[in-house]
C-alpha cells in the first residue's frame, strides 16, 4: 500500500459554497467546507459553532453557504444538531444530512462533553472536525488539538506546546460509533468518499479533516495543500477509517517522507531543534506501527 | 495579615500598555500567582500578557477547555490558598454563572476580569458594550452578593485590578474588573508605583472558616495543605462546613450574611469620582466605564456653553453607589444616564431615586461619542440658564 495509488471516485461539479466569503487566502477550512458541501449536496443542514468557519462565511453576498446555516453556542455544535435532527424527525424529513461542523476547540475542548454524550446515544448526525490544530479565530491560542511542539500564543517559543495531540479519533472509536475517519484537504477524492459514505450510514458519524491555516502555522498562502499533502506523507496526520470502533483501515499511504520536510515550511514549528525534531519523528513512526497493529 | 505594603514586581516607573496588558500588570503586582485561561475576544490579551508575565514571578498559568473550567479551577487554586484569576467576556461569562453562585457561597475570593463586548449571544465579538452590568451581579441562582469595579482608563485597569484582588481576599467573595472592549483595548499611559498595597487572607488557624461572631462579618479563611480538616461545600452548612440542608435557621443564618457582609460595608468599598457637582447641577450625568469618558467631555463642553451640567461617575457598580447617587441627584432638575446597554444602571438609578431618570441607551457596538450625550442633554434635558 505504500507510494500513490489511483483513488476512485469523482469530484462532484456542483458548487454549494459561493464566493464572497472573509476567509484568509490558502485557508484550509473553506476548502474543506467547498468540498464537503459537494460531497453531501443540497439536502444538507450546517450546525457551525464559534470559530472562523462561522464568522468567515460571508460578507457578500451575506453568506458564502448556499445551504441552511445554524450558529450556535461554541461548546453545544453536537447536541444542537441533535436538536435539528430531532425537528426533523418530528417532521418526518428524511431525506436531509445534519453536518455539525467544528473547529478543532469546539470539538476536541470545550464542545467534547456535548460530542461524546451524542455519539454514545448514536445520534444521527454527521460531525466533521475542521482541524487546523488551535484556536484560530480568537487569534491562535493552544487548543489539545495543538501537536507536540508547536509554538501558538499561549504555548510561546521559549515554552511551545510539551503535550502531544489529544488522539480524538481513538476516543470516538471509543464509542464505537459506526464511522469515524480522518482525511485531509491535500487528499479530495479521498475525503469526498469518505463523506459519501458516511452519508449513507444511520448514526452517529465522525469525520476529522486536516485544514491547513497560514495565518496561524506562518506559512506562505499558497502551499496549504502543500502543506496538508506533505503531513499526510510524512504519516503526521494519516488517513483512516475506523468502523464500530475495531475495524481499522488505512485509506491511502503515500509516504513515508522525514517529518523535517514537513515541520520546516511553518513558523510555528521554526524554534525546533535537530533533537526535538528527532523526537518528532519517533513519536510518529511509534504511533504509526500502533496504527498497523489496529489495521492488523 | 490585613493591608499591608509590599515591593511591586514590575519596576516603578512609566509604560505605554494596553488595558488588557495592564490589567494582567496589576494582577501581577497584587500577587495573582495562578491563572486560568480561556481565549476570547476581547479579553485573550489579559491572558497572553500574563502568559509572558509569569516566567518572572513563576506564577502558573492553565489554559483551560472552556470557561467553566477557567472558574472551577479558580476556585480549587483559592482554596489551595493562592491568588487566581481569569479573564473573558460574554459567552465565557455565561458559562461561569453555576460557579459564580458556587464562589459567593463558598466565600471564594477570586477575580473575574470581564472585557465586555456587545452582546447578547456572540453578538458583536470585537466591539464595546456594557450588557453585563446586571448579569455579573444577579446571573447566578439564588441570593448573593459580588463585588463589580468599573475603570475608565488603562490605569485605572491596573489600580483597580490590584484593588479587586484586595477587595477579594478582604471579604471572601468573586471580584468583577467589569471593563468593556474600549477601555480593553485603548493604549495609554501607566504609572507604576514602587509600592503596592495587598490584603493577605487571615487564616487564623482552628477557627470555623463560616462563621464569625460579628453580624454579617467575614470570617478567617484557612487553605487547603496547612493541615487543616477543611470541608467546602456549596450546599447549605454551618459555621464548619458541615452540611446542613434540612435546618432553615442555618440556611437563613448563611445567606443573611453573605449579602450582609457586602451590604453593610458598602461604604468600605464603594468609590465614585465627580466633576462640576459644587454648584448644584441642573442635569446629573451618571456614568462608567468607557462612556464616562465621553460624558466628562460632553460636560465640559456643555458647561462652557453655559449650561449647569455635572457628572457623577461610577468607580464601583457593586455594591451599588446609593447614597452617593442619592446625594448627588438631589438638587438636579434631570438625571441622564448614558451607557452602552437599553439602560441597566438607569433603571437601577430610577429605583433609588423614585423619579424619572432619563436613559441615553446606545447598543450599536461603537463607544459613545461626545457629541450624542452634547446634543441630547441640549434637547432633552431641561437645562436653560
Ligand atoms: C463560550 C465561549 N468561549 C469562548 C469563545 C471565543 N471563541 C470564539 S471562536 C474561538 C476559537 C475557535 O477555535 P476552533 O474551534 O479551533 O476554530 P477555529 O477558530 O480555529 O476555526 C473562541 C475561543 C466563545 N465564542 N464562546
Ligand atoms: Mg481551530
Amino acid at each position: 500500500m505504500v507510494g500513490y495509488q489511483k483513488i476512485e471516485g469523482r469530484i462532484p461539479e456542483q458548487e454549494w459554497l459561493s464566493c464572497g466569503h472573509l476567509a484568509c487566502p490558502g485557508c484550509g477550512e473553506k476548502l474543506a467546507m467547498r468540498l464537503a458541501l459537494k460531497a453531501l449536496g443540497k439536502r444538507t443542514i450546517l450546525v457551525v459553532p464559534a470559530g472562523c468557519s462561522a464568522v468567515v462565511d460571508g460578507m457578500f453576498p451575506h453568506s458564502s453557504s448556499m445551504v441552511p446555516f445554524l450558529h450556535t453556542a461554541f461548546e453545544t455544535t453536537a447536541s444542537a444538531a441533535v436538536g435539528v435532527r430531532a425537528g426533523l424527525d418530528v417532521r418526518g424529513v428524511d431525506n436531509v444530512t445534519v453536518l455539525a461542523w467544528g473547529g478543532d476547540g469546539a470539538t476536541f475542548d470545550i464542545g467534547l462533553q456535548a460530542l461524546s454524550a451524542a455519539a454514545e446515544r448514536n445520534e444521527n448526525i454527521l460531525y466533521v472536525c475542521y482541524d487546523n490544530e488551535a484556536y484560530m479565530n480568537t487569534g491562535i491560542q493552544r487548543s489539545s488539538a495543538t501537536p507536540w511542539g508547536a509554538w501558538t500564543g499561549t504555548t510561546p517559543y521559549d515554552h511551545p506546546k510539551d503535550r502531544p495531540k489529544k488522539d480524538m479519533m481513538a476516543i470516538m472509536a471509543a464509542h464505537k460509533i459506526p464511522y469515524a475517519a480522518s482525511a485531509s484537504v491535500a487528499f479530495p477524492e479521498d475525503y469526498v468518499n469518505k463523506l459519501k459514505k458516511a452519508k449513507a450510514i444511520f448514526g452517529t458519524r465522525y469525520v476529522q479533516v486536516f485544514s491547513p491555516c497560514p495565518s496561524g502555522w506562518k506559512t506562505p498562502s499558497d502551499i496549504s495543500v502543500k502543506v496538508a499533502r506533505l503531513a499526510v506523507e510524512s504519516r503526521i496526520y494519516p488517513l483512516y477509517e475506523i468502523e464500530y470502533g475495531k475495524r481499522y483501515t488505512i485509506t491511502l499511504d503515500p509516504g513515508p517522507i522525514a517529518v523535517k520536510e514537513y515541520l520546516k515550511l511553518q513558523g510555528r514549528f521554526r524554534h525546533l531543534t535537530q533533537a526535538e525534531i528527532d523526537q518528532i519523528q519517533h513519536n510518529v513512526d511509534e504511533t504509526w506501527e500502533e496504527l498497523l497493529e489496529k489495521v492488523r | 495579615m490585613g493591608y499591608r505594603k509590599i515591593r511591586g514586581v514590575t519596576p516603578p516607573g512609566q509604560y505605554f500598555l494596553q488595558g488588557d496588558e495592564a490589567c494582567a500588570e496589576g494582577a501581577v503586582a497584587a500577587g495573582c500567582r495562578f491563572f486560568a485561561g480561556y481565549p476570547i475576544t476581547p479579553a485573550s490579551e489579559v491572558m497572553e500578557h500574563i502568559v509572558r508575565r509569569f516566567k518572572d514571578c513563576d506564577g502558573v498559568f492553565v489554559q483551560m477547555e472552556d470557561e467553566i473550567g477557567s472558574i472551577a479551577a479558580m476556585i480549587g487554586a483559592s482554596w489551595a490558598g493562592a491568588k487566581p484569576m481569569t479573564s473573558t467576556s460574554g459567552p465565557g461569562l455565561s458559562l461561569m454563572m453555576e460557579n459564580i453562585g458556587y464562589a459567593a457561597m463558598t466565600e471564594t475570593p477570586l477575580v473575574i476580569v470581564d472585557i465586555q463586548r456587545a452582546g447578547p449571544s456572540t453578538g458583536q465579538a470585537t466591539r464595546p458594550g456594557s450588557g453585563d452590568m446586571l448579569q455579573v451581579k444577579y446571573g447566578s441562582h439564588g441570593d448573593y452578593e459580588i463585588i463589580a469595579l468599573s475603570p475608565w482608563s488603562v490605569q485605572e485597569i491596573y489600580d483597580m485590578t490590584i484593588r479587586a484582588f484586595n477587595l477579594a481576599e478582604r471579604f471572601r467573595v468573586p471580584v468583577f474588573v467589569l471593563s468593556d472592549e474600549g477601555v480593553g483595548h485603548l493604549r495609554e499611559n501607566v504609572t507604576v508605583e514602587q509600592e503596592v498595597t495587598v490584603f493577605e487572607r487571615d487564616k487564623a488557624p482552628g477557627q470555623p472558616p463560616f462563621h464569625t461572631d460579628e453580624p454579617g462579618g467575614v470570617p478567617p479563611m484557612p487553605c487547603f495543605g496547612d493541615g487543616e480538616k477543611l470541608l467546602v461545600t456549596g450546599s447549605t452548612h454551618d459555621p464548619f462546613g458541615y452540611r446542613k440542608t434540612q435546618v432553615s435557621e442555618v440556611h437563613e443564618r448563611l445567606v443573611s450574611r453573605l449579602v450582609g457582609k457586602i451590604r453593610n460595608r458598602a461604604d468600605e468599598i464603594v468609590d465614585t469620582d465627580s466633576y462640576f457637582l459644587d454648584d448644584g447641577p441642573d442635569v446629573l450625568l451618571v456614568a462608567y466605564g468607557i462612556t464616562a469618558r465621553a460624558a466628562l467631555s460632553a460636560a465640559k463642553v456643555l458647561r462652557d456653553e453655559g449650561q449647569k451640567v455635572g457628572l457623577l461617575r461610577l468607580r464601583t457598580i457593586w455594591p451599588f453607589p446609593e447614597r452617593v447617587v442619592v446625594e448627588s441627584a438631589q438638587k438636579c432638575k434631570e438625571v441622564v444616564v448614558p451607557e452602552l446597554n437599553q439602560g441597566q444602571i438607569c433603571r437601577e438609578i430610577e429605583r433609588l431615586l423614585d423619579r424619572d431618570v432619563i436613559s441615553l441607551p446606545q447598543t450599536n457596538g461603537e463607544t459613545m461619542k461626545p457629541t450624542k450625550i452634547i446634543e441630547f442633554v441640549r434637547e432633552r434635558a431641561v437645562t436653560q440658564p
